[in-house]
């Protein structure tokens, strides 16, 4: 019987299996940061056990790094003490840092393809549940906690089960105006959060074919959302054609022969799955969502559902949403484009083009924080920058920033924030803030407007 | 980490459903750089108003429920990786969670700081949280080894992987035998190109 993408990658990584129970796999490339990783720095101390292989592991700061003025002393002193101890964590175990002001810090999940250190055929982990994002290059990439961080520090391997295979088909031509994000968004709203649970899932289908690699980690990225540990695309011409060139991708015959060996990953037309989903292209729109789990989404022509139940209930209660309303008119006062789902170059291109030309309006505040340094300096290169100040906008410096609220950047208690990023928890962006998750034209589209609107019919 | 074979307690319960990592430690406390202190903002924003008053609502707050054993609505701890909320969880005092769901890195979470995840039916768990809600003396008896929940609501067995269950009962975690084999991840990277 033929295999998956996922078994290929996954059993091309077995060290070894424990009679009756997990997998021993091994890890390529482990990614660390300054919030999941102190911890398994002192459980390694503690016990005597030195880091198996410090070469494989790169860090960077990101989820509680300021966006303003980061060349000055942090003054949070939690804040500065756990950033020092990444540092002094790294220094002493010989690991790579890109800490803050470097020319490669970033978002992990940004910095990490942007640099080649992401490649297909891959096994990557990392503390945080959204290392689903490189699953974009072909890899098996997944979040873990600090017990396995310290584990992958330990051994440079992991225990596992194997999970079962999901794969989530989507064909035919999407509309104008719709992106990854709403592809992504769309399929969580249509399977629900924890329909990925328990499962790896691989996303295939002309959309995926036909997207780029920014878009495709946007929609990898969230495969969290619905539960699943990782999801994956098969790498193709576009993939090989992004990591070509990247400062840490293999180089000339080294790179030929790696792309030989990728172009085997495919899933075999004969392989199975334990469960399949098919959607249609021409069904998505432009998605909002509405409510406090990132399932809880509508097309943008969609009223919020009428549902009796009590956690939905509270769930609405929460947002200050009514049962059936829509949402197009809603006054906003917050917008923010960023986070390891939306601050690519590409969705800062997608909000200018919008935005060129136009002015934000006045009761918004619009928060811009690019990925990585990397990103900061395209913005900057490519113009972009004049136009969202041109417009009104706050480009800001590179961090997980709003997205979690870890840091000074909080939504206000009560106010509304249409977000590119990826949960819409309650108070994920601040006590009390509430989120609506969109694509970076939906933001772009509500910071002018100050409100949400259905930007399809102003297309042509 | 410490041994878990059997547990006789009360339980809480938490009809929520999806609750997700950021409701169990919001991200906020997440500044510290050792395991400890965490219980004390275990779903800070549900017990406590803004304003920093106790939210007397919140069944955490409600003196009629106490002990070790929370019983929780479906998808329990779904979104973040973060460990700090099982140490948020263990340092309130739970041992064990009852749900019918559990998020896939939580629920290894858990395992990994000696909390045991159990998983029933929907209907188990909806008859259990009537129950324990209308009777908080309701008693609760967990057996790792016979792998089995009883409670007024009847006996029923509830799964765990081997290994794990042996790591639990013994209180040994993955890091010493992942260390054990290093001879085969070595001639394993000796296979790598």
């Amino acid at each position: 019987m033929g295999k998956t993408l996922f078994d290929k990658v996954w059993d091309a990584h077995v060290v070894d299996s424990v009679e009756n129970g997990p997998q021993i796999l091994y890890i390529d490339k482990h990614l660390i940061h300054e919030v999941t990783s102190p911890q398994a720095f002192n459980e390694l101390r503690e016990r005597n056990i030195p880091i198996a292989r410090p070469n494989q592991i790169v860090a960077t700061a990101d989820h509680n790094t300021p966006t303003k003025n980061q060349h000055l002393p942090i003054k949070d002193e939690l804040s500065r003490n756990q950033l020092e101890q990444l540092t002094k964590n790294c220094k002493e175990n010989n690991i790579t840092l890109y800490g803050l002001g470097h020319e490669y810090n970033g978002i992990v999940h940004v910095m990490a393809p942007e640099l080649g250190i992401t490649q297909p055929g891959m096994t990557m982990v990392c503390g945080d549940s959204h290392t689903s994002t490189h699953g974009a290059f072909g890899t098996i990439a997944f979040g873990i906690g600090t017990s396995q961080v310290a584990q992958v520090f330990a051994s440079q391997c992991l225990l596992l089960p194997k999970p079962k295979k999901l794969r989530v088909s989507v064909n035919g031509k999407l509309k104008k105006g719709v992106l990854p994000k709403d592809v992504i968004l769309y399929i969580i709203a249509q399977l629900g959060t924890n329909s990925g649970t328990g499962y790896f899932c691989e996303y295939a289908g002309d959309v995926f074919e036909e997207m780029s690699m920014e878009g495709r980690m946007t929609v990898c990225n969230m495969s969290i959302e619905m539960g699943a540990r990782g999801g994956m695309i098969a790498p193709d011409q576009t993939t090989f054609d992004y990591v070509k060139g990247r400062k840490f991708a293999p180089k000339g015959e080294e790179f030929d022969k790696k792309v030989a060996y990728w172009k085997t990953l495919r899933t075999d037309e004969d392989a199975t799955f334990d469960q399949e989903y098919s959607f249609r292209a021409e069904d998505i729109e432009p998605m909002l969502t509405y409510g406090t789990n990132p399932g809880m989404g509508i097309k943008i022509s969609e009223n919020i559902p009428t549902q009796n139940d009590v956690s939905f209930e509270k769930s609405l209660h929460y947002m200050n949403f009514k049962k059936g309303e829509s949402l197009v008119n809603k006054p906003i006062n917050y917008v923010f484009i960023g986070s390891c789902t939306n601050s690519r170059i590409e969705d800062f291109r997608i909000a200018a083009n919008y935005v060129k030309g136009k002015q934000k309006a006045s009761n918004v505040n619009a928060w811009l924080v690019p990925g990585s340094q990397q990103v900061a300096k395209q913005i900057e290169e490519e113009g972009l920058q004049h136009i969202f100040e041109n417009a009104g906008f706050e480009l800001r410096q590179p961090g997980c920033s709003a997205c979690l609220a870890m840091n000074e950047d909080k939504i206000p208690e009560g106010e509304y924030c249409v977000s590119t990023s990826n949960r819409n928890f309650e108070g994920r962006q601040g006590q009390g803030a509430r989120t609506i998750l969109a694509s970076p034209l939906m933001a772009a589209a509500t910071a002018v407007e100050g409100k949400i609107i259905d930007f399809t019919k102003h297309l042509n | 980490m410490e041994k878990f074979v059997k547990l006789i307690d009360t339980g809480v319960p938490l009809p929520t459903e999806n609750v997700d990592t950021d409701q169990i430690i919001p991200a906020r406390f997440l500044k510290a750089t050792d395991k400890k202190g965490f219980g004390d903002n275990v779903f800070r924003d549900w017990r406590y108003h803004k304003n920093g008053e106790f939210n007397a609502d919140f069944v955490l707050n409600n003196k009629k429920y106490g002990g070790s054993i929370l019983i929780a609505g479906n998808n329990f701890g779904c979104g973040s990786s973060r460990e700090h909320a099982a140490w948020a969880l263990a340092g309130y005092g739970f041992k064990v969670i009852i749900s019918s769901f559990f998020a896939d890195i939580f629920k290894g979470n858990a395992l990994n700081n000696g909390i045991l995840p159990i998983q029933v039916s929907p209907e188990y768990l909806k008859d259990l949280m009537y129950r324990v809600g209308s009777n908080p003396t309701t008693t609760i008896i967990v057996d790792l080894e016979s792998q089995r929940l009883k409670t007024p609501i009847g006996v029923t067995e509830f799964e765990i992987d081997s290994y794990k269950k042996i790591c639990l009962m013994n209180g040994y975690d993955d890091i010493d035998f992942l260390v054990s084999k290093k001879d085969k991840i070595e001639a394993f990277e000796a296979t790598l190109s």
